[in-house]
């Protein structure tokens, strides 16, 4: 089919109602972009980025079907119908899908914040409490300059500083 | 120590002492743990199960003194039924690890202040419980437990997300912090609501008697977190201790002066009607029994009935339950005539007051 206006392929095709009456053009693209209030002729471009999502999504949850722990096999599909992990290292092999589903159950923590065994980090010095602190305190900066008390968020900034000098000692 | 030796005795949660033990009944905290280089529970076989379950077993047993004193351990896969449903009455297991299959047990020990069950949903699943609101003092308990057990054992332990837990909504710091408490006057009132909506908002889990999935017999609720990430163990205990444990006790307190000036009639009528049940029934459930023991608790509560102790209450609602009543009786007893019993049972410790 040839454009209404000049003799180029037509590849927009419009159909208007005005007055009750159907009005049907034929544009080749340059046209289309010239006429006036068609500028929605870009109106193709949603469609498009609709099924970019469309395909990356689906790309998503096939990567989400055929995601395995080496270590223990389980999939993350069987994880999504039992609720339980196979191993310690599920936690690494789903880290980018299990973030979300954790974040939701424990009011957006996306950190272990409290007790750390004694025996981690170098063998015989206890490191419990420390990186804790640091992200607590950390926590509680962040609290206090989004309460825009910058007299508190100063003194934290401070203890944290400390903190971390005390850390590398 | 033995099993059969806790039959005669009340365990620690129903002790009925310890701070605002007229509402609180008992604070309970469990740490969930598991051992690095083993595959999660889910995802074991037999064998793997079993050597789980020795390693951990072992290492309890080993270092039994610095965790606690007076510890055994049950070997649930070969204990009867009848034995790990008693577990379940007092607390010491979960009703899934009673009813679980292949190698698990639990080590009791401190006068049943300690339970660690191995191979629940996680390798460990360490318990500390008290009577009353002592949640600190559990606290610090569990943590030397735990600090022993680290010691000899390797904990699945990974920056960011802590503690590694076979179910991630346990993951971080892995603790379960509940605290038991009666609350019969808001149920009488209808008020029980509140609490619930109050529970919502703070992010816990309101249960039953019997934890998850069991209904609130008897008034008791069972009130816990679900946030295991992103807070310090202190925090959390904190939170509950002086933020959402007394607003409870205030609403619970509340109610209870309002049945007390303002339906003083209708409380006395409940309270007097549940002892003459208990009194008089020739069959009763067990359900029933906590249902009008709760009322008769009240009453001795608000002061409206003399002359019966806590501790009978406290005995006659253990000893009722299935296992410890057929325990007694040294016989396996089931519908009609278990209602018998347990009725002639209740009137013999209640009629001769």
């Amino acid at each position: 089919m040839k454009c209404d206006n000049c003799n180029n392929l037509a590849t927009v095709h419009l159909t208007e109602i005005k007055g009750g009456k159907k009005l049907e053009k034929h544009l080749c693209e340059q046209c289309a972009s010239q006429l006036e209030g068609i500028g929605s002729v870009k109106g193709h471009q949603p469609i498009n980025e609709l099924l970019t999502n469309f395909v990356m999504a689906h790309s998503g949850i096939a990567r989400e079907q055929t995601l395995q722990c080496e270590n223990c096999g389980i999939t993350w599909a069987e994880f999504r119908q039992g609720g339980l992990l196979g191993c310690e290292h599920d936690y690494k092999v789903f880290e980018r899908e299990l973030s979300p589903l954790i974040q939701r159950a424990h009011e957006g923590a996306t950190h272990h914040v409290g007790k750390v065994p004694t025996r981690r980090g170098a063998v015989g010095v206890p490191v419990k409490r420390r990186g804790p602190d640091i992200e607590r305190l950390r926590g509680e900066l962040a609290r206090a300059v989004e309460a825009e008390d910058y007299e508190r968020a100063a003194k934290l900034r401070d203890q944290i500083r400390q903190a971390e000098a005390n850390e590398t000692k | 120590m033995k099993l059969s030796d806790l039959t005669s005795r009340a365990g620690e949660w129903l002790r009925g002492e310890g701070p605002m033990s007229e509402i609180v009944i008992s604070s309970r905290i469990r740490l969930a743990r598991n051992i690095s280089g083993y595959h999660f529970l889910s995802r074991c076989t037999r064998a793997q199960r079993t050597t789980i379950e020795q390693k951990v077993r072992n290492a309890i047993l080993a270092n039994a003194g610095k965790i606690t004193e007076q510890l055994f351990y049950v070997n649930l896969a070969d204990a009867p039924e009848i034995d790990r449903q008693l577990l379940v009455e007092r607390h010491l297991i979960s009703k899934p690890h009673a009813n679980a299959e292949g190698s698990r047990g639990v080590a009791i020990g401190g006068d049943e202040s300690v339970s660690i069950m191995v191979n629940e949903e996680d390798h460990l699943r360490i318990q500390v419980l008290r009577s009353g609101l002592q949640l600190e003092e559990a606290w610090e308990q569990i943590n030397a437990i735990d600090d022993a057990l680290e010691s000899v054992l390797d904990f699945a332990f990974q920056p960011p997300f802590g503690y590694l837990t076979a179910c991630p909504t346990n993951v971080g710091t892995g603790i379960r912090v509940s605290v038991m408490l009666h609350l019969p006057a808001l149920k009488l009132t209808g008020e029980i609501e509140k609490v619930f909506r109050a529970a919502k908002d703070l992010r816990l889990a309101v249960r039953g008697l019997y934890g998850e999935g069991t209904e609130a017999t008897g008034d008791f609720y069972q009130i816990s977190n679900q946030t295991t990430l992103g807070k310090v163990e202190e925090e959390i205990i904190q939170d509950f201790k002086q933020v959402v444990i007394p607003k409870i006790i205030d609403y619970e307190h509340h109610a209870r002066r309002t049945l007390l000036n303002e339906r003083t009639m209708a409380l006395d009528d409940r309270v007097f009607r549940a002892l003459g049940i208990l009194r008089s029934a020739r069959l009763l459930t067990s359900d029933e029994v906590l249902q009008q023991l709760s009322h008769i608790r009240m009453g001795v509560n608000l002061g409206r009935l003399k002359g019966i102790e806590m501790r009978l209450l406290n005995e006659l609602l253990l000893m009722s339950q299935p296992a410890h009543l057929q325990k007694m009786l040294s016989r396996k007893v089931e519908g009609d005539a278990r209602r018998s019993a347990r009725a002639e049972f209740v009137r013999s410790r209640l009629g001769s007051i």
